[in-house]
């Protein structure tokens, strides 16, 4: 009863003594980084719009959900694997394949299997195909640690993506799968900007609920032990093994649900949103935001997304290298923060 | 963890409680349960000719030790002699290419997460407590499996017991504890597994004198009081042979001596294996000097 109270007094604080808050926590940086960052794209937000706002809104939902699920195998676990687009991808074309329109499909030569499924159904198998993947690939990465783990999942991420490339049969290849359904319950269908924005915030907030719920139980103790010293834990009679295939799939299965949003959202996907590259940026939005904390993830989301879309206002730099400039500034960005703040902007552990 | 082996430190505690340490007391009560080998008829954990190559290096050649219920055997030995091999050979951590590997007089062939659910706690070298994780949940780690939470308690209460300090800290993380004090944590841990054995490797390594000394008065302690027989593998050669009752001499993988510590302080084996004048012929009968 007392540690409750204690705890609603902290929670409180803010809002009953707002100056006594700040002065208490102007030393602490997590607070002007959180400050920093939320005030900055909430300013930057309302000088471009409502409409930007909420495409911001929503590419940022995305990420977040995909930083998150990677968190919980990068960050608090310890398996630093860059394959997780691999099941962005499965998750989207899932979506893609059992929700395109068919009557589209009529219009081109080449003709893929066409299920017509709505959003909702689509969404679960989505999740279920990324996790079968995962299982697969689990069982083979399981068998590496540290540098031959990266590699590992390396391989696996450039071979996901030369399957969506090549296997015309399901996928279409470059030319992509078009009409894919936007969510829709009922009456109601997700079809503009506004509502689809508000389906990803929810799909974010369980998200985050799931992976607090995982995190915060005994079989995220184990997770961190795991990431302190597996054969430890391997001694007090834990088969890591096992703990890191359950984290690895269910974390999967996260990714697989954004690359559902992710296909309903844009309605036409190609294998050009599944390089390594974006997969790469993933790991890099995690260890910007912290490892190991949900927060962070949401924030490193939030700085990149900010970046991808704010630089496009940037005055003097030329259309056609826009896209260069990004990465120069999330280069710079990343090693600017391994040398001041190797912990992440909210994070606690090192890399 | 089977239900005698609760039983097993229920009964541990109230006799710590009521204070009879006395073996005798101990061992009828054991016999009455039926749950201890006969004394005599074999060993609680044995390694009979054990080999174990790391590729073209051999950690240990042909080695036997063994232990009964109760006792504290040490095995010391200069670097690289293959002491912390005998106890990765036991958690089945090291690739075993001959001999056998005894557990109350059965071939043990578990996977290591397995093994401790047998009764033996393995207490790595150089602590490895989990330093981002409280003292209590560090604790923890040590019986997670456990699903009996009143169990889980008073495992608890008994380790903190043992240890004060962990009781004072058991709030704060790992981290902040000092190399003595994590030593003890890592006592704890095992210790949580209601372990029958307690296997130590290089308990003391790291550690001030002084605390050396308080880590050996708590094994002493904590073979007293709960009965854990101890296995422990250590390079402090005079701290260790005031404490344990059979003592193993390793060089080079093999065994060159084997039995009560005076036995040891009689002979100048340690002298011959620290200083290396061993390695020059092969060993037959240790305890000659040249």
């Amino acid at each position: 009863m007392l540690r409750n109270l204690q705890v609603y007094s902290t929670l409180t604080q803010p809002f009953r003594d707002p100056w006594g808050f700040l002065k208490e926590r102007s030393r602490n940086p997590e607070l002007w980084i959180n400050l920093v960052v939320i005030g900055g794209a909430v300013l930057f937000l309302l000088s471009k719009g409502t409409g930007f706002a909420i495409t911001v809104g929503t590419v940022f939902a995305i990420w977040a959900i995909l930083a998150v699920s990677l968190n919980l195998v990068v960050g608090f676990t310890g398996l630093m694997s860059v394959a997780h687009i691999g099941f962005f991808g499965v998750g989207a074309y899932s979506m893609a394949i059992l929700t395109s329109d068919p009557l589209y499909e009529q219009l081109r030569s080449e003709t893929i299997p066409t299920f017509a499924l709505p959003f909702f159904a689509a969404l679960p198998v989505s999740m279920v195909m990324a996790g079968l993947v995962a299982v697969a690939m689990g069982s083979i990465l399981n068998r590496f640690r540290d540098d031959i783990f990266v590699l590992v999942s390396f391989g696996f991420a450039i071979i996901s993506f030369n399957v969506f490339l090549n296997w015309r049969e399901l996928t279409r290849g470059a030319f992509g799968i078009h009409a894919i359904a936007r969510p829709a319950i009922g009456g109601w269908e997700a079809d503009g900007k506004l509502e689809f924005l508000l389906v990803a915030l929810v799909f974010l907030g369980i998200v985050m609920l799931i992976t607090w719920f995982i995190v915060s139980s005994s079989f995220g103790r184990v997770l961190t032990a795991i990431r302190e010293d597996e054969q430890a834990i391997q001694v007090y009679g834990y088969r890591a093994a096992h703990y890191k295939m359950a984290v690895w799939v269910l974390s999967a299965m996260l990714a697989g649900l954004a690359g559902g949003l992710f296909a309903s959202w844009t309605s036409f996907i190609d294998p050009n949103s599944f390089i390594l590259l974006e997969s790469i940026l993933m790991v890099a939005i995690v260890i910007l935001g912290g490892l190991a904390t949900i927060w962070g993830s949401l924030l490193g989301a939030l700085v990149f997304v900010l970046l991808e879309e704010g630089m496009r206002f940037v005055p003097f730099i030329p259309t056609e290298h826009i896209g260069q400039g990004r990465q120069i500034v999330l280069g710079i960005l990343l090693v600017l923060l391994m040398l001041f703040r190797p912990q992440g902007l909210v994070g606690r552990y090192k890399l | 963890m089977s239900a005698q082996g609760q039983a097993g430190l229920l009964r541990r505690l109230k006799q710590k409680l009521t204070g009879s340490h006395d073996g005798g007391n101990g061992s009828a009560l054991e016999s009455a349960e039926g749950n201890a080998a006969p004394k005599g008829q074999g060993r609680l954990l044995e390694l009979t000719n054990v080999s174990v190559h790391y590729g073209a290096v051999i950690a240990l050649d042909n080695a036997s030790v063994g232990m009964d219920k109760g006792e504290i055997v040490a095995v010391m030995g200069p670097n690289g002699a293959g002491k912390s091999t005998v106890l990765k050979a036991i958690m089945g951590l090291a690739p075993v290419v001959g001999g056998e590997v005894y557990w109350r007089q059965k071939p043990l062939h578990e996977e290591t997460h397995k093994i401790v659910d047998l009764g033996i706690s393995f207490v790595p070298q150089g602590r490895r407590v989990f330093i981002h994780l409280t003292i209590e949940e560090n604790l923890e780690m040590g019986c997670l499996y456990l699903r009996d939470r009143a169990e889980k308690r008073r495992r608890l209460d008994a380790v903190m017991e043992l240890f004060p300090i962990l009781y004072e800290k058991r709030k704060d993380m790992a981290s902040q504890m000092s190399g003595g004090q994590q030593q003890m944590l890592a006592f704890g841990r095992g210790l949580m597994a209601d372990p029958e054995v307690l296997l130590l490797d290089e308990p003391t390594l790291g550690l001030a004198p002084r605390v050396v000394k308080e880590v050996f008065g708590k094994i002493t302690e904590i073979n007293d009081t709960l009965k854990t027989s101890i296995f422990v593998v250590e390079h402090n050669i005079k701290g260790a042979l005031d404490i344990v009752d059979r003592a193993y001499v390793l060089d080079k993988g093999k065994v060159v001596h084997d039995g009560t510590p005076e036995s040891v302080r009689a002979t100048d084996i340690l002298t011959q294996v620290f200083l290396g004048k061993i390695s020059e012929k092969p060993v037959a009968s240790g305890s000659e000097s040249e």
